[in-house]
């Protein structure tokens, strides 16, 4: 028996370590044995090999075939921002590729984990103008964290490894691995290790304890200290260290759009959201704080607008993981580097108990303004055209706040950051840095499947949807219960709106005449609903709630209205109108 | 104010890595002066040396943006007094000018060329130095009729003690 028994552990260890795979069966394999059980992608000619892989291993790792390579990176994007875990994409050689583009440039700016996977032809081909060859290392190079070619079989593993390793760990980003058809074809001896680091990528900076004590010493002595927050509180989980931070050190928190749901919307620190459609208070008094504590953002130009006036009076203490942010656009009086987690932990131990109300209060006086002005007529319209604020409130109501909201790009996703309500991280998902119109309806495919428990919500503008509009088939075909809602105003609403403030309303290009959304929606099978009325909105977005598979929910919105408050470009955060 | 600067990038011996560094400078359309690729004195450690003239603040934040890249171990910046530097050039010019007056051979003693080959139509002459070095031997030959010209990317030591030997080792040990 004793003998036996050892003799099958042999065995079983011997087929583990000396399998021998072929290049595309290590691709997938390696895949799995990364933890993953999910992509999307696209077949063509030079990758056909791991699709043909693919195809026996069904049972551990499932493949959703998009509709266009397109949807296939959002798809990743949507299913890696739901869950925090690496998307996958896979996608042929040439076209498929350079399909990819778009996504990997919205991942890289908005560090998102990725793992690309597209065909290549030949290896004897390269460079000479193949059929469907790109140069797609080329190509990705500027907006990848990292990018490989392999050529040979046995490289597959290893590659594999560190993709995965590079994409998720430090900064997160996405990586793309080019494989040629010949390596795909070639044979190698299977052993899978996990990849352990490398000397030249550093991605946690050590902690810097004497740093974190400065930034303690400005915290402890603030009168009107100003939290800004972004998404890196989100990619190192450091949701509960932060609101212990905040709690502790008194200080009102707002948030970039990137950053949205990593603090209850109700939360009493809490003072909105930073930037160009932000709220009123917290731009207005980032020029009057006198210390401005920087965690996990970035300081994008739509968030400070003009930085010759911005924040000029505070002291600048930025909590970043990326020291090439650092003083990259505001010049910081004490930079801590590091993972936020670690960082917020370390400061919540040095810094003072306090109290900061009567601050807070100015925050509450200037909100109360941009309610008077702004909020309220957006809620509570007088006028008979629907608003898309009082869309998202009715989304808010029926979902308790607790659905994930994805969105597209425009007046739409504006409002969305402005008025829907979160309970939970990691529960909106937008475009952030690159502003991709189309991102919305795949992103949201994807974020269900990586949440099938939450409900999801992609609302999405009467232009943007178009532009991604056939993934309707991919929700169609797998039967994903995603609700869809798209807020009309047959316009390029936020370009209109543009028009219409800085270029005397001449609406170039910007008017939509639509098909019939419902028919064409109807015809992949999905339930459909159309409201030109308030008096149907609230039963309509209920329906949509309570129905258990997909939902399309169109609501014809005011034409014309604008998103307010708004800095203008070149203007000073200070300087943002409410109308 | 912008300042001549010569950065020295360190990378991980791996195809198209030149690429992911020169994309960093002209996504900010800073114009590379020279460059110049080699070993160094670490197994599969390679360098590149870069030559830009711009405002400090512009060079760090590149520096800062090589480093950010994964197969780049460490990226540095100098100015030219913080480091030791050279470049060379070679001349080409027709063997019978050198040969007919005394002012072709006074102007490459002064400047002290080597002259590495002599043919019956042309001669090549080598000068090290500086680039105002060899841009002086270069105006000074100019009337003579130069028939190519071409100079190297500059190459630098520098001043500093800390060795790339100990970078290396201080990374290697961060991710053990
Ligand atoms: C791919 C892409 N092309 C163009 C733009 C420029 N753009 C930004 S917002 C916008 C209008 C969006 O219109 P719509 O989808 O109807 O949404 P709305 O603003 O009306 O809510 C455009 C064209 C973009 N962000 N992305």
């Amino acid at each position: 028996m004793r003998t036996e028994v050892v003799v099958n552990k042999t065995k079983v260890a011997l087929t583990q370590e000396n399998r021998i795979l072929t290049g595309a069966q290590a691709v997938v394999q390696a895949i799995i044995d990364e933890g993953s059980d999910l992509m999307f992608g696209y077949p063509g000619g030079a990758i056909m090999p791991v699709y043909d892989a693919l195809y026996d291993v069904e049972d551990q790792l499932t493949h959703i075939l998009t509709r266009h390579e397109q949807g296939a990176v959002h798809a990743a994007q949507g299913y890696a921002r739901a869950t925090g875990k690496v998307g996958i994409c896979l996608a042929t050689s040439g076209p498929g590729a350079t399909n990819l583009i778009t996504g990997i440039a919205d991942a890289q700016i908005d560090s998102t984990p990725l793992v690309c996977i597209t065909g290549q032809v030949h290896s004897h081909l390269l460079g000479s103008d193949a059929f469907q060859e790109t140069d797609v290392i080329g190509i990705s190079m500027p907006i990848t964290k990292w990018n490989f070619q392999v050529t040979r079989a046995e490289e597959i593993p290893s590659a594999i490894a560190k993709a995965f390793y590079i994409a998720r760990s430090g900064r997160p980003g996405p990586v793309l691995v080019d494989i040629t058809k010949d390596a795909q074809f070639g044979s190698l001896e299977y052993v899978y290790k996990p990849f352990e680091g490398m000397r030249s990528y550093q991605p946690k900076p050590k902690l810097d304890l004497s740093a974190v004590r400065s930034a303690a010493q400005l915290i402890n002595s603030a009168k009107k200290p100003l939290v800004l927050f972004g998404q890196g509180v989100i990619l190192s989980n450091a949701e509960q260290e932060f609101k212990q931070f905040i709690e502790k050190s008194g200080i009102p928190s707002a948030w970039t759009i990137m950053g949205l749901s990593a603090l209850d919307s109700d939360h009493y620190l809490n003072v909105g959201m930073l930037g160009m459609h932000g709220n009123y208070a917290p731009n207005k008094l980032t020029n009057e704080c006198d210390v401005l504590i920087a965690v996990g953002m970035r300081f994008d130009d739509r968030v400070t607008g003009d930085l010759s006036r911005y924040a000029k009076q505070a002291k600048i203490i930025h909590i970043e993981i990326d020291p090439a942010e650092i003083d990259k656009n505001v010049k910081t009086d004490v930079a801590v580097l590091g993972d936020a987690k670690e960082a917020l932990l370390e400061l919540t131990e040095v810094i003072q108990l306090r109290d900061h109300s009567g601050w807070l209060k100015d925050f509450r006086n200037l909100e109360s303004e941009e309610y008077d002005t702004v909020i309220r007529e957006e809620l509570n319209p007088s006028l008979d055209e629907l608003t898309m604020g009082e869309v998202i409130q009715a989304i808010n109501e029926k979902t308790n706040g607790d659905a994930i909201i994805v969105t597209d790009v425009g007046q739409h996703q504006m409002v969305s950051c402005r008025y829907a309500k979160f309970k939970k991280s990691k529960s909106f998902i937008t475009s952030g840095g690159l502003g991709t119109m189309g991102f919305c309806l795949p992103a949201a495919i994807g974020a269900k499947m990586g949440q099938p428990l939450r409900e999801v919500i992609a609302v999405i503008g009467d232009g943007g949807f178009q532009m991604t509009i056939q993934e309707l088939g991919t929700i169609f075909q797998t039967k994903t219960p995603v609700k869809i809602v798209v807020l009309n105003n047959e316009f390029l609403g936020m370009v209109r709106q543009w028009q219409e403030l800085f270029f005397e309303k001449r609406y170039a290009s910007t008017t939509m005449v639509n098909p019939d959304f419902q028919t064409i929606v109807k015809g992949y099978g999905i339930e459909a609903r159309k409201v030109t009325r308030r008096e149907d909105l609230n039963s309509a977005v209920g329906e949509m709630i309570r129905h258990e598979g997909a939902y399309f929910l169109e609501v014809m919105v005011g034409k014309e209205n604008n998103v307010f408050p708004m800095i203008e470009t070149g203007a000073s955060v200070s300087e943002i109108r409410l109308k | 104010m912008k300042n001549r600067y010569t950065i020295s990038v360190f990378t991980e011996d791996r195809v198209g890595l030149l690429n992911r560094v020169t994309i960093i400078f002209t996504r900010r359309k800073i114009n590379i002066e020279s460059i110049a690729a080699s070993e160094s004195e670490v197994e599969n450690v390679h360098r590149y040396t870069i030559v830009i003239t711009e405002t400090e603040d512009l060079v760090k934040k590149a520096v800062l943006q090589l480093e950010k890249q994964v197969e780049i171990i460490k990226a540095v910046y100098h100015l030219d007094e913080d480091i030791v530097y050279q470049e060379i050039a070679l001349y080409k010019v027709p063997t019978d000018v050198l040969v007919a007056g005394k002012e072709a051979e006074k102007i490459v003693r002064a400047h002290y060329a080597r002259v590495l080959s002599v043919e019956s139509n042309f001669t090549v002459l080598e000068k090290t130095g500086h680039k105002e070095e060899t841009q002086a031997l270069f105006d000074e030959l100019e009337p003579f009729g130069i028939l190519e010209f071409v100079r190297s990317g500059r190459i630098a030591i520098t001043k500093p003690m800390k060795t790339l030997t100990s970078i290396v080792e201080e990374m290697e040990n961060h991710t053990k």
